[in-house]
């Protein structure tokens, strides 16, 4: 025991290496703010809710009357419906993820300076990454839920492992809102989310969403299988569908690893940007 | 430059300095503020107040020299000195999202209290901010005053040892100014030590117990006002406008008068220790000025003498 402790342990040695801005371990007040802040402006989880459900009603359930059946990446033939809404909940948990994490933290950023008040107290640029990401995966989540529940009633749910689309959701928003606060941080004005719009529009299309990967020319496979919203499609369409295999683990490594970088890369900016 | 020492120093500063790429915006400044007083800098726009004020505020990281809150450095205990700190920045920052009373909720939350804490907290400072009868109103509609007046009760949350207030009553009109006065002077008493950023001289004389005037990032006299009056400027002021464009014509003719003549585009200021023999002096001389008014001399006569210009412009 004596010779470890004398010796840095590991965390301490890879903190070095990627200096992560201070904190005071208070993210979650930011949380509590936001959730204060929120029951007012409750009709915001009236509308994040609703956009994925309608999508699955036109798109599941009316395009699902022509398509009848797909056959999945792994061979098995399913329902339209079933087949397109692990993918509707994948996308949702991204786009909540992503304007809870650019709009709304942009306004909070450049307008409102709610970060320049918080950072007067013994909170840090740190606390601020961690308390905004995990408020809004606490509001992903929420959406994602319920989703799910209206997906279980449509019939859109097989298979058991669906209790852990959830979880996945989660992950997904995780990824999402950490690099989407990142960007945020280099935005300069309302235009430059036109650039925003420009990296998730052809992602929720093209992410093997509406069709199934082999479905792509073979040159763009691998194009679509490097974008986080496939991992998210893919990981919840293997749970919802029951089709679990090791794949899946990878899919959880790519989003934990891109969400952890973009919460990194939040806090530096931030101490860049406001403590100057 | 008078230097303050002893065991009840809470801030000092030696060497201050602040960059801003090449430019320095704070210049190697010195300053010690001890227990219990309320301590200004007074100075005209872009002198550099606010970048001391928020390396003081332990937000912006200081470029040269050593700055010290209660014996800590700002560098390496930022988070446990901002915890004692309580923070009035230039622009009011509430929370607009939020009622009244949740902005001090949630901002002594961030301060880690326990939500019983900020309860009572909060209605006692609503009381102080004489805001009670608001509390569950939006910070939105609220006047300059009543958002100010909050934003100091806001800094209060946390029962803080100084408080620092940058430009406190800037933007607002007389009678809010009084008001605000009035909850500062209460602060002071009750012992909570102010360190103020102004550029009206008669905030620095109201509620400055010792001073310092900045410039171009540099601190150019220190002491009470009173001392600073004395030791910089004469007892009373004789001002002299005349129907003119140029007022420098007229200075000529007032030489002798007084022991100084300051030349101001819209009037000349005649510095003598009495005003009316001045004024009699003046109108002895068959100079005959369109108003001439006698008047004490105030901290924008300190200013004026050692810079050249005038505060407010
Ligand atoms: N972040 C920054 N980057 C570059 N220059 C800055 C920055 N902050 C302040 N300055 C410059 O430093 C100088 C001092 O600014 P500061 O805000 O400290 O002045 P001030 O005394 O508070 O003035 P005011 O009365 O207008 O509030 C100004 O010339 C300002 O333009
Ligand atoms: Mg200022």
């Amino acid at each position: 025991m004596s010779a470890t402790a004398a010796t840095p342990s590991a965390a301490s040695r890879l903190a070095r290496l990627v200096p992560m801005p201070a904190g005071a371990g208070l993210a979650r007040m930011l949380v509590e703010r936001n959730v204060t802040s929120f029951r007012h402006g409750w009709i915001a989880l009236v509308t994040g809710f609703a956009e994925p459900v309608f999508y699955l009603f036109s798109i599941g359930v009316g395009i699902g009357a022509l398509v009848q059946t797909v056959r999945t990446d792994s061979g098995a033939e399913v329902g339209y419906l079933q087949f397109v809404a692990p993918a509707l909940l994948a996308a949702s948990a991204m786009n909540g993820a992503v304007m809870d994490s650019t709009f709304n933290v942009f306004f909070k950023l450049r307008y409102a300076k709610l970060y320049d008040s918080v950072l007067a107290t013994p909170m840090g640029p740190r606390d601020i990454a961690v308390g905004e990401i995990s408020w809004s995966l606490i509001r992903g989540g929420m959406y994602s839920a319920l989703f799910l529940l209206v997906a279980a009633f449509a019939g859109a749910v097989q298979s058991w492992w669906a209790l852990l689309a959830l979880p996945a959701a989660v992950f997904i928003g995780f990824a999402f809102a950490a690099v989407g606060m990142f960007a945020t941080t280099f935005m300069r004005s309302w235009v430059d989310f036109d650039y925003i719009t420009l990296a998730i529009q052809p992602m929720f299309l093209f992410s093997a969403t509406f069709f199934p990967l082999s479905t792509y020319p073979a040159a763009l496979q691998w194009v679509v299988q490097l974008t986080p919203l496939y991992h998210g499609v893919a990981l919840e369409r293997g749970l919802m569908l029951g089709e679990v295999d090791a794949g899946i683990f990878w899919h959880v490594l790519y989003l934990v690893v891109l969400g952890a970088l973009g919460v990194l890369g939040t806090a530096r900016r931030l101490e860049k940007l406001l403590l100057s | 430059m008078a230097s303050v020492t002893g065991d009840d120093i809470l801030l000092s500063a030696t060497g201050l300095t602040k960059t801003f790429g090449d430019f320095r915006a704070v210049d190697g400044i010195d300053f010690a503020v001890r227990k219990g007083e309320a301590f200004g800098f007074l100075g005209p726009n872009g002198a550099g107040k606010s970048s001391t004020m928020r390396m003081v505020g332990c937000v912006s990281p200081v470029s040269g020299g050593e700055l010290r809150l209660f014996g800590l450095d700002p560098a390496t205990d930022g988070p446990a000195i901002r915890a004692r700190l309580g923070v009035v920045p230039q622009r009011d920052t509430l929370d607009e999202e939020l009622t009244v009373e949740e902005n001090l909720w949630i901002y002594g939350r961030y301060f880690g209290l326990s939500r019983r804490e900020v309860r009572s907290r909060a209605a006692e400072l609503l009381d102080f901010a004489q805001l009670t009868d608001r509390a569950g109103d939006r910070v939105e509609p609220l006047s300059g005053g009543m958002k100010r007046r909050l934003t100091i009760a806001r800094s209060l949350i946390n029962s803080p040892e100084i408080l620092l207030l940058d430009e406190p009553t800037t933007g607002l009109d007389p009678q809010a100014r009084h008001v605000l006065w009035d909850r500062l002077f209460r602060l002071k008493r009750s012992g909570v030590t102010l360190v103020l950023t102004t550029h009206y001289m008669d905030e620095a004389e109201q509620l400055c117990d010792r001073l310092v005037v900045m410039d171009h990032g540099k601190i150019v006299a220190e002491g009470s006002p009173r001392q600073l009056i004395e030791e910089y400027s004469t007892r009373e002021v004789l001002e002299l406008r005349f129907d003119a464009e140029d007022h420098k014509d007229f200075a000529e003719q007032v030489t002798g008068i007084g022991k100084r003549v300051e030349v101001l585009p819209d009037r000349l200021l005649v510095y003598t220790d009495d005003g009316d023999e001045a004024a009699a002096v003046v109108h002895s001389r068959g100079i005959a000025p369109l108003s001439s008014l006698v008047r004490r001399a105030t901290l924008e006569d300190v200013f004026l003498h050692l810079t050249g210009r005038t505060l407010v412009d």
